[in-house]
């Protein structure tokens, strides 16, 4: 790998990264009956549920404690107290998430001794509630997100040592789609297991019309399965870059707390990484891969040689999440693409490393550039030429400029229709993706054409 | 499922119209902690009003989330340079926070002033820099001096107030170009086009009627805005003001001190659009030929739009609307629009409304209409359900809303990519609300009857 770049600009210029508390906001999104309140002020609610809406195109109410310059000054315990009696009057949630801001961070509330003083049973309902400090200026979205997860698990999974349910396994997805955890659902219930997983949004951030509004979407995780979560048999995270750069992940926790074993993934993304991830679940339930997905993989590798030549030794330059590119990057050189630039807006230090580690075989060929933005990869671009990007929507511009095609995956999408239903994760996903990328090639060739055959 | 209850400390900011009573709409209040209030905060005030200035750089002071999620949203064009799309931003760290964010923010202006050479540069204090007391105005004046450009402060810390504060505040970075420049060669017959942000090019049809009227549009603050022309902006004889409730500020400071007139005007709808050339016409009677040349246009523009208009009007005659938008100004103008389509507004409510805007509203709504201040997602669906609306007029927050339960959306925000004002905006906004109303997509909503018929049930039906 040739050495990360350096940042040459003091400032961000058009950011590849969101803030800590959205991460987190999404995490209580995927718990059944929870409501995320950010304890800061108003307007980070506000940014944070219209850039979610943009891409899942589903409600999504996320309540502030609303901040004024005395909360500032005198602290926001009163503010809570209010936000979080309002919450369980108008919505009757099981579960309030709440996450601190860089407001309420810098001012050094003392969340514990504030939520001591509001007992869960004095609000409606008795919500149960669920503290994650998320300062933006200390990671990005990604690390809000892992951050909620262990969280969550900490404050609701049983202080337990007793694997109960040799048949139930946790995972801890990632960010990924709605379709991906469905994906992954159905794989799961093929090897006769059931999983709980955190989060579970695939309902929740992409359902069915309603016939009237509802407070709280149905799906997501419940209390009570994220309480059983020390009595799976094992957990799963899908994140090598997580698993290596958190402090302690909630699969960390579970094995220290209750001996529950934990397999550190990366994200399912091409074959490999699934490879690895069926035999994790082939290990832990005793029963092989079944047909239907040996068909998945075969159709995948069948795929694969029928478009190899038009996609051997492209330059694509990937961007996004540390994980996800972790995964896209691993995934495009099973394929015979180049990722020629790996990108981030994340830092955690470990994706040159893993990289290399994961994609030996194209040592000295990819750039990795965390702690980027789109101005830094902007200009990358002149420098590298791509062939395509694979990214979220937010490249599209570099895209145009370059006329190279753009595949949209991850977060955000806010371009397009559809973005909660993209398939990542699996043979199914990674066919997805080929077949995605093979005929943006193939058509950025065929309109560039002078002839433009009709016929392959 | 739960019943939904409005919050007590809410309910006087709800009202429904009835005739011979006035209604009383508590506003200008801070929102309700827990309320999931539609609104943002003092930030995106100042930020959606200074966007659209084409040749500054807007550096935002503070961690990244604040510039990524205000990165390239506005739909608002720029004739030339595209420099306010980009997002700028000194993505303060722990270490930033603990030991100040001042000589980030210097190095960061100086690198980037450096690099996109703007004519300006705005500096928007976010929460945190309110709170580590970085003396942003101390850096903007260094900068100024070492670079030669005007760097101004915007004070724009999230929690210090509303969204209309931001508004204030950015108004007042705004007051601080006005009158730096020459006004030489400015003519009798000019104005100055406030409170439109050239979203889909809108600004630019409102220039081009008030030039073919014969009045010389010395600056448009903000759509299509440049800093030299905001600088010469007091040599206008008269400041035309949408959107007043960002607006007003910088008009009245113009007024007292350069003594500019002026006047409130909306582009949305026909009445209002030719309204707004008409008060403009009429503020220069010195010279009658404007008037005669606006109502040429007026008559024009008007012809051409009503064939297509009247057949949108058979269609929708008689549907209902819900209308939640960011100011009460333009809702009241949205009223009068959807009734010249034949439609008829149940709900009418802003972010940021004024009691005047809502005696307004008030006067102009049937009895029975609903009118709300600072509005909630539980709040609108309620009334969406209870009102039984065809269509809701918002943003993109509220668009869920309306989806979810199988209702038509237009969208009237600052994201939009439509123009929506001026008299073409008024025929695009009626197809808007005629392709979403009458799409065939809603006869498979639950609320339209349209969920799965099992088979049994179709064979009761039958044999019925």
């Amino acid at each position: 790998m040739q050495g990360a770049l350096r940042k040459n600009f003091v400032s961000t210029r058009n950011p590849c990264k969101l803030c800590a508390p959205l991460g987190a906001a999404l995490v209580f999104k995927g718990i059944e009956g929870a409501v995320p309140l950010l304890h800061g002020s108003q307007g980070c609610s506000t940014y944070i549920r219209r850039y979610l809406i943009s891409h899942f195109r589903e409600p999504v109410d996320i309540a502030s404690s609303n901040f004024s310059e005395e909360t500032a000054i005198f602290g926001g315990e009163k503010n809570l107290a209010a936000a979080l009696a309002n919450i369980a009057t108008q919505y009757h949630p099981d579960v309030i998430g709440i996450a601190t801001t860089c407001l309420s961070e810098t001012i050094g509330e003392d969340m514990a001794g504030i939520l001591r003083n509001i007992p869960e049973d004095s609000l409606n309902g008795a919500p149960v509630l669920v503290h994650v400090s998320t300062p933006s200026y200390a990671g990005s979205h990604a690390e809000g997100f892992w951050a909620a997860t262990r969280a969550v698990v900490r404050r609701l999974a049983d202080r337990k040592n007793v694997p109960e349910r040799p048949n139930q396994i946790n995972i801890f997805p990632g960010i990924c789609s709605p379709a991906d955890l469905r994906y992954l659902k159905e794989i799961v219930a093929d090897f006769g297991l059931s999983a709980v997983f955190l989060p579970d949004y695939s309902q929740t951030m992409d359902g069915p019309g309603w016939p009237e509004y509802r407070a709280l979407p149905a799906g997501g995780t419940s209390v009570k399965e994220i309480a059983s979560m020390s009595s799976s048999a094992a957990s799963l995270t899908l994140g090598r870059i997580a698993c290596v750069a958190q402090e302690q992940t909630a699969g960390e926790f579970l094995r220290y707390g209750s001996a529950v074993a934990h397999h550190p993934l990366g994200m399912p993304v091409g074959i490999r990484e699934t490879d690895e991830f069926m035999r994790v679940l082939e290990k832990i339930s005793g029963t092989s891969l079944t047909e239907k997905y040996l068909y998945e993989r075969g159709r995948l590798t069948d795929a694969m040689v029928d478009g190899h030549k038009y996609v051997f030794e492209k330059k694509a330059f990937v961007y996004g999440e540390e994980d996800l590119v972790l995964g896209l990057a691993t995934f495009l050189s099973e394929i015979g693409i180049i990722p020629v630039l790996c990108a981030s807006g994340g830092k955690s230090g470990h994706l040159r490393r893993l990289l290399a580690e994961r994609i030996p075989e194209l040592q000295g060929r990819i750039e990795t550039a965390d702690d980027e933005d789109f101005a830094g990869i902007a200009e990358s671009a002149k420098r590298l030429r791509p062939d395509i990007l694979i990214g979220n929507s937010k490249g599209y511009h570099i895209a145009r400029q370059l006329d190279v095609p753009l595949i949209r995956v991850g977060f955000p999408v806010h371009d397009r229709i559809g973005a909660q239903r993209i398939l990542h994760y699996g043979y199914r996903g990674a066919l997805e993706l080929y077949d995605r990328i093979v005929n943006a090639l193939l058509d950025k060739k065929q309109d560039d054409s002078q002839v433009g055959y009709s016929y392959l | 499922m739960a019943e939904m209850r409005i919050l007590k400390e809410r309910e006087r900011q709800i009202g429904q119209v009835s005739a011979g009573e006035e209604l009383k709409i508590l506003c200008e209040k801070k929102s309700l902690a827990g309320s999931v209030s539609q609104r943002a905060c003092v930030f995106c005030g100042s930020r959606v009003v200074l966007y659209p200035i084409a040749d500054a750089l807007h550096l935002v002071h503070g961690p990244v989330g604040c510039a990524a999620y205000t990165w390239d949203i506005r739909g608002s064009l720029s004739s030339g340079g595209q420099l306010h799309r980009m997002s700028f931003s000194t993505d303060l760290q722990e270490r930033d926070v603990v030991f100040g964010g001042a000589d980030k923010l210097y190095s960061a202006l100086v690198e980037l002033i450096d690099t996109y050479q703007p004519k300006a540069a705005f500096v928007y204090a976010t929460c945190i820099v309110g709170l580590i007391g970085d003396d942003v105005e101390a850096v903007c004046k260094r900068v100024t001096l070492e670079k030669g450009i005007t760097v101004l402060p915007v004070h724009s810390e999230g929690f210090r107030g509303t969204k209309k504060d931001g508004y204030q505040a950015a108004c007042d970075a705004l007051a601080r170009l006005t009158g730096t420049g020459s006004t030489q060669g400015v003519g009798p017959c000019s104005i100055n086009i406030l409170g439109d942000f050239n979203l889909a090019g809108e600004i630019w049809m409102i220039k081009e009627y008030y030039q073919k009227m014969g009045i010389e549009v010395v600056s448009t603050i903000t759509g299509d805005g440049r800093v030299d022309d905001i600088r010469k902006a007091h040599g206008a004889k008269l400041n035309v003001v949408q959107c007043s409730g960002s607006m007003t500020k910088l008009a009245e400071h113009m007024k007292q001190t350069y003594s500019i007139p002026y006047i409130k005007v909306s582009y949305f709808g026909i009445e209002d659009m030719a309204d707004a050339l008409y008060q403009v016409a009429e503020f220069f009677p010195a010279y009658p030929q404007i008037l005669e040349k606006a109502k040429v246009i007026v008559q024009t523009e008007v012809a051409a739009l009503m064939p297509e208009l009247r057949a949108y009007r058979t269609a929708l005659n008689g549907k209902k609307a819900a209308i939640y938008v960011g100011g009460a100004f333009k809702a009241v103008s949205l009223v009068r629009a959807l009734r010249l389509l034949g439609m008829k507004t149940v709900l009418a409510g802003s972010q940021t409304g004024n009691p005047k805007d809502y005696a307004q509203l008030q006067d102009l709504c049937d009895p029975g209409t609903v009118i709300i201040d600072d509005a909630n997602p539980l709040e609108l669906s309620k009334f969406i359900k209870e009102k039984d609306v065809d269509l809701l007029i918002g943003g993109v927050k509220e668009r869920p809303i309306a989806y979810k339960v199988g209702v038509g959306f237009c969208d009237h925000n600052h994201e939009r990519k439509e123009a929506l004002a001026g008299f073409v905006g008024m025929r695009n906004f009626a197809r808007e609300v005629y392709s979403s109303v009458m799409s065939p997509v809603w006869r498979f909503s639950s609320r339209r009857g349209g969920d799965y018929i099992p088979f049994r049930e179709t064979v009761v039906c039958k044999a019925h």
